[in-house]
Formats: structure tokens, C-alpha cells, sequence
């Protein structure tokens, strides 16, 4: 009890580095610290795309041997995925989920300080990994046996940061979702929540529910190599096949987990910048919770091609197509509130924008992948590669980008510069296009995943894409440069900084008081829903 | 604060969630089999589960099937292994007896283990093997080579739009996983 009212006074950080940031328990903090350890991942992994994207300039093989080209694509997916996308999201629910339903802190404040020190411990073991002897992994992020089971040294270490990742990211969200349902401020009813908070709070369900079955998935993986199990090994009576349905009944929520706080963050950011409030707030909440449920009936979507009794992938197919109905519902909600509002298009507000447009291509191409005898064609191909890219680099990154330009003249009580802004906007947006629209085309033309060679007819929608790529990766030194100004100095931000902005998060001042909320806001009885 | 110990049942209810999802992942492992036996899918039947017998069936003499043999090594290893016939034309309901040969390349012992894929995979249910050299551990000493006997009939059940089933085996060498 002595903490709690140590808790209660108000003052500043502890001003020792090493006390401040390795020890602290202030969501501000840990959120900061989350969204450093992401940016920092989303640059590695950012590096290891371009490795991919140079050798795949021209046809033949010039700058790095096949195998090591392997490494690169798995560990590109899993640094993306694991350390830059999901620390990313759980940075901005440690910074904004407090400030936004009145809470003074996480419910868990210890907890939240552990799960986020241990990723910089899984991510340093699996990226030694590349100075094994062996290399890295090389099998795919998806780690399927027998491939992942003949790797050299790599493979043990790369199951237990993944271990780490996921035990990071129960905690995480266990965290979250103990704040959202019993922290929030009197009078903050669920359904007067904040969209962002509604999304994670879903997230968090769909994190608990399904990161510990890849935990099984991996640890049979693990028990088949070294302890003589044979649950995946054909010559003991076991099924790779069977490792392909644990992972994918992962996988599929996996991809919801990285796109629904993407949800939430625009039908925060396109309100604001409309001056309109979010259309159909209710119907947002059950597209999610749809999404949501829906997405642990889908996973054997993902391997149509593995001989499947035909009313499997008629179910399969009938539902992953059914996942639109809700999407739909969320992209025609931020449609209508955009309709007739007095729109301004400050950066966060053009990300949101291209968001909706392109996050919305990258579900018509997998309405596309749906389809079971197309997705026979379509299945390893680039066409997958461009699908999931479009809804996961101009969906999840482009939100996280928005929410970071929204959310920045809070956390550091500057304006960001909104000219370089602009700059990192049209340049991220043109060059992303030209990186992965014409992968598209090379995967419909027949061009295969995970080849660090290819046939000559591929070679000039290649080309295109290289130089899209690296146009994309040279626009991120913009951003990273616009977020090392802002936090060094700038105009001084109001507390709220964006006009047409509701929510707590902008009742206090920018950048908000190190402990907020210790006594709970009141909130007005007949407040509209906020965003 | 009194939301303190309302945080600590609520996490260990979540907490109890994430253990049973890492269970649920285990619990998949038999749930397969059971779906894969029900369906065939995979194309494989487990012995036990192998309900058909020849002597419940009349001997359909009407009808003919092709059966297609197929052998593999696995990885390459040191074996030669194929079938001594590479298809027969069968009688469903009637009993049925083929060899496989398989012989140890290598001048040192060599433990072998098969498995078996019947395709398609909606004839597996319909194909039985009361006697059959899979799952069980064979020993070849160096360069021995020996047949292998595989009993097998079609149950006259099988679709009558199946007309060729493929009985694939696959040699695994598991010399390396045996205590000596």
C-alpha cells in the first residue's frame, strides 16, 4: 500500500537513466519503450526486405547465395509480425488505453514492465541466429516440418524466442484487457468507449486464444526433434498436414490480431479530421467482434492445396468469404462518416485515407484467394505475397504510421513538422504502389514465393517493384527523422491538438502529466460515444 | 484500490484461458485422427480402426479395379525399394497378396519403417490390409535384400466411380533413431 500512495503524489520520472527505463512500471513509459523496440524492429526487417528486393532486381543470382536469400525471407516475416507490428500495437495500448477511459496507469503495471523487456531478449536470440554456424532459419515464418526440423543450430533458438514472443504477448494482452474492463473511469460505459480500446480489447481475446496453440504448435516441433515424439514425422505414423491445420488455426487470427487495432485507430483519426462523429459506432463493434469470432473458423484457407475433402473447402471458402459482410461494414462506416464532414487532410488524416483504399484492395484480392479452384492457381504465388502485403505494410504499418503522426504532438508536447509529413506521406504512398501492384501481376503470370531466382518473362514487373522498394524503405528516413525532431523540439502543442479530436487522451495537456487520471474524470452522462 | 483484487481473479481466468488454448493445441493432435479416420482424408486408415473384414463381403466378381503400387525412399537413403508388380487387377471382397521389394545398398545395417497413402483418399476407407509390413521396424543386415508381403483387399463398398486405387509406400530410414 505503500507504492499506492507513493503512486498517488504527483511528480516526475526518476531522473537515473537506467531507473527510468529498465525498471519502470508507468504505462507512458513502457508504451514509449514498445514503440522504440518497433520502429527499431520495422528498420531491421525493413533491411532484410531490401536484401530480398535487390537480389530479386534481375533474373539470375547476384548479391547473396539462395540459402541465405531463405533467411532473409523468414526472418523479414517474423521480425515484421513478432517484433515490429505487434510490439508496435501493444506500445500505443500501454501509451493511449489509460489516457483514453480515465485509467491512472495499466491494471498490471509489474507485468506490462516484463513483457515488454522480454522481446529485446527473444528478438536478440533469434537474430544470433544469423551468426550461427548454419544461419538462420530458412524455412518460412510458418516453420513447417520436416523443412524446419533440417536446419542446422538455428532451429532450437528460433523456437524459444518464439516461446519468449508469445509468452510477451499473452502477458500483454492479458494486460490490456484487465485495464479495459476494470479500469475505466466511473461512467465509461464499454459502449461509450473509444474505438481503439473496443478493437484491442477484442485483440487481446483473439491473442489469449490463440498464441498459446502455435506455443503447442512449435513445442511438437521441438519434442519431434530432440525427445522422439512423432506428431508431424510421416515415418512414426504422424501428419506434416496436421502441424499446417495447429498452425493455421493460429495463423488466421494471428493476421486479425495485426488488423484490428489498425480498426480502431482510424475510426479514431477519421472522425477527428471529418469534425463529424464516428458513423454507426455500434455496428463498428460487433464488425469486430464478427471478425473476430469468425476468424477461428477460416484457418484451412491457407491450404486448400493439401487435399482437402471437398465440403472442407466449400466450408472453408464460404466462410472466409462471409469475413466481408463485417469488413465491408467497417470500410462503408468510415466512408459514410467521411461523407459531407468538413475534411482536412493533415498527415494522420491522409494515411487514414489510404488506409481505407488501399487496406481495402488487399481484401478484394483476398476475396480473390477465397475461391477455392482459383486459389489453386493463385496459392505460393506473389499474388499471395502482394494480398498480404497490401493489408499488412498499407494496412497495419500505414495505421500505426497514422496513429504515430495523431498521437506524436501528445506524447511529446511538439508539432511535428507536417511539411516533411506530407513529404514521407506521398513519397510512402506512391512508392509502396510500385513496390507491390505489380506483384500482382507476377503472381497471376505463375511467379512463385520464396525464390531468389526467377524465370526472364518476370524480370521487368520486378524491376519495377525493386525500385518501388527501395523508394518505400528511403521514405521511412523521413518519418524517422520527422519523429527525432519532435521529440527534440518544435511549436508547442495545445492540449488538444487537432480541433475536431474527442477523448479524454485530449483533456490533458501535451504532453501529458507522467501520472494521469489518479483521480478518475468524470464523465458526462450524455456524452456521445467518443471515437 | 478496489478494482486490486478484481484484476487478480480476472487474470487468472485469462491466465487459465492461455493454458487451456496451449492444451486445446495438443488436444488437435488426436482430433485429427479421429476426423482423418472417419473421412480417409490424408489418405490413410489406422489399423485398429480397419473395420472391414474380408469374410463379411461376397466376392463382386462383376467388377474389376486397378491397384497401383507405388514406392518411395525417403531422402534419398540407401535403399532399393519398389513393388514386384507395379499394378493388379482386382475382385473386390477378394483377398489379395503382392511383395514389395526392398533391399540395404549400404554395408552397414540398415532399420527401415514404411508408410502407407491410399489415393484417393476416399478409397481408403475401403482399403483394408490384414497383413502388411507397415509400422513395424524391419532389419536389414549390410546388402540384404528380401520381399515383403502386403494382404490387402478392396471392400466391395468403394464407390463405384473409383476405378484406380494407389496403394503408395514410403521407406523411412530410422536406423539413426535406434538404440543398438
Amino acid at each position: 500500500m505503500t507504492a499506492m500512495t507513493h503512486e498517488a503524489e504527483h511528480h516526475g520520472p526518476p531522473s537515473n537513466f537506467f531507473q527510468r527505463w529498465l525498471f519502470t512500471t508507468n504505462h507512458k513509459d513502457i508504451g514509449t519503450l514498445y514503440l522504440v523496440f518497433s520502429l527499431v524492429m520495422f528498420f531491421i526487417g525493413g533491411a532484410m526486405a531490401l536484401i530480398i528486393r535487390a537480389e530479386l532486381f534481375q533474373p539470375g543470382l547476384q548479391l547473396v547465395d539462395p540459402y541465405f536469400f531463405n533467411q532473409m525471407t523468414t526472418l523479414h516475416a517474423l521480425v515484421m509480425i513478432f517484433g515490429a507490428v505487434m510490439p508496435a500495437f501493444t506500445g500505443l495500448a500501454n501509451w493511449m488505453i489509460p489516457i483514453m477511459i480515465g485509467a491512472p496507469d495499466m491494471a498490471l503495471p509489474r507485468m506490462n514492465n516484463w513483457s515488454f523487456w522480454l522481446l529485446p531478449f527473444a528478438f536478440a536470440i533469434l537474430l544470433s541466429t544469423l551468426f550461427m554456424p548454419g544461419g538462420g532459419p530458412a524455412g518460412g515464418w510458418t516453420m513447417y516440418p520436416p523443412l524446419m526440423l533440417q536446419h542446422g543450430m538455428s532451429f532450437p533458438f528460433v523456437i524459444f524466442s518464439v516461446h519468449l514472443m508469445g509468452i510477451s504477448s499473452i502477458m500483454g494482452a492479458i494486460n490490456v484487457i484487465a485495464t479495459v474492463l476494470n479500469m475505466r473511469a466511473p461512467g465509461m460505459s464499454l459502449m461509450k468507449m473509444p474505438m481503439f480500446a473496443w478493437a484491442w480489447l477484442i485483440t487481446g481475446f483473439l491473442i489469449i486464444g490463440v498464441m498459446p496453440v502455435l506455443a503447442g504448435a512449435i513445442t511438437m516441433l521441438l519434442t519431434d526433434q530432440y525427445f522422439g515424439t512423432t506428431f508431424f514425422s510421416a515415418a512414426g505414423g504422424g501428419d506434416p498436414v496436421l502441424y499446417q491445420h495447429i498452425f493455421w488455426f493460429f495463423g488466421h487470427p494471428e493476421v486479425y490480431i495485426m488488423i484490428l487495432p489498425a480498426f480502431g485507430i482510424i475510426s479514431a483519426i477519421i472522425p477527428t479530421f471529418s469534425r463529424k462523429p464516428l458513423f454507426g459506432y455500434s455496428s463498428m463493434v460487433y464488425a469486430i467482434a464478427s471478425i473476430a469470432f469468425l476468424s477461428f473458423l477460416v484457418w484451412a484457407h491457407h491450404m486448400f492445396t493439401v487435399g482437402m475433402l471437398l465440403a472442407g473447402s466449400l466450408f472453408f471458402m464460404y466462410a472466409t468469404m462471409v469475413i466481408s459482410v463485417p469488413t465491408g461494414v467497417k470500410v462503408f462506416n468510415w466512408v459514410a462518416t467521411m461523407w459531407r464532414g468538413s475534411l482536412t487532410f493533415e498527415t494522420p488524416m491522409l494515411f487514414a485515407i489510404a488506409f481505407v483504399i488501399l487496406f481495402t484492395i488487399g481484401g478484394f484480392s483476398g476475396l480473390m484467394l477465397s475461391i477455392v479452384p482459383a486459389d489453386f492457381q493463385y496459392h505460393d504465388t506473389y499474388f499471395v505475397v502482394a494480398h498480404f502485403h497490401y493489408v499488412l505494410v498499407t494496412g497495419a504499418v500505414f495505421s500505426i504510421i497514422a496513429a504515430t503522426y495523431y498521437w506524436l504532438p501528445k506524447w511529446t508536447g511538439h508539432m511535428y513538422d507536417e511539411r516533411l509529413g506530407k513529404w514521407h506521406f506521398w513519397l510512402s504512398v506512391i512508392f509502396v504502389n510500385i513496390l507491390f501492384f505489380p506483384q500482382h501481376f507476377l503472381g497471376l503470370a505463375g511467379m512463385p514465393r520464396r525464390i531468389p531466382d526467377y524465370a526472364l518473362q518476370f524480370a521487368e514487373f520486378n524491376m519495377i517493384s525493386t525500385i518501388g522498394a527501395f523508394g518505400f524503405g528511403f521514405a521511412q528516413l523521413i518519418f524517422l527523422w520527422v519523429i527525432i525532431k519532435c521529440v527534440r523540439g518544435g511549436e508547442k502543442a495545445p492540449a488538444k491538438v487537432w480541433d475536431g479530436a474527442e477523448g479524454l487522451e485530449w483533456t490533458l495537456s501535451s504532453p501529458p502529466p507522467y501520472h494521469s487520471f489518479t483521480t478518475p474524470p468524470v464523465i458526462p452522462e450524455t456524452e456521445a460515444p467518443a471515437r | 484500490m478496489t478494482s486490486k483484487n478484481a484484476n487478480r481473479t480476472l487474470v487468472l481466468k485469462l491466465g487459465l484461458v492461455a493454458v487451456a488454448m496451449f492444451g486445446f493445441g495438443f488436444a488437435l493432435v488426436p482430433l485429427y485422427r479421429v476426423l482423418c479416420d472417419i473421412t480417409g482424408l490424408g489418405g490413410r486408415l489406422s489399423q485398429q480402426s480397419a473395420t472391414v473384414v474380408a469374410a463379411d463381403y461376397e466376392v463382386d466378381a462383376s467388377r474389376l479395379v486397378t491397384v497401383e503400387f507405388l514406392a518411395t525412399v525417403n531422402n534419398n537413403a540407401g535403399w532399393v525399394f519398389r513393388p514386384t508388380t507395379a499394378k493388379m487387377q482386382v475382385h473386390p471382397g477378394e483377398l489379395y497378396t503382392t511383395t514389395y521389394y526392398a533391399e540395404n545398398l549400404l554395408d552397414r545395417r540398415l532399420v527401415g519403417q514404411a508408410s502407407y497413402n491410399v489415393a484417393p483418399s476416399r478409397a481408403a476407407r475401403h482399403f483394408a490390409k490384414p497383413d502388411c509390413f507397415c509400422y513395424s521396424q524391419q532389419v536389414f543386415e549390410p546388402r540384404e535384400g528380401r520381399d515383403m508381403n502386403v494382404t490387402f483387399f478392396i471392400s466391395p463398398t468403394l464407390p463405384k466411380d473409383v476405378e484406380v486405387v494407389t496403394l503408395s509406400y514410403t521407406l523411412y530410414d530410422i536406423s539413426g533413431q535406434q538404440p543398438n
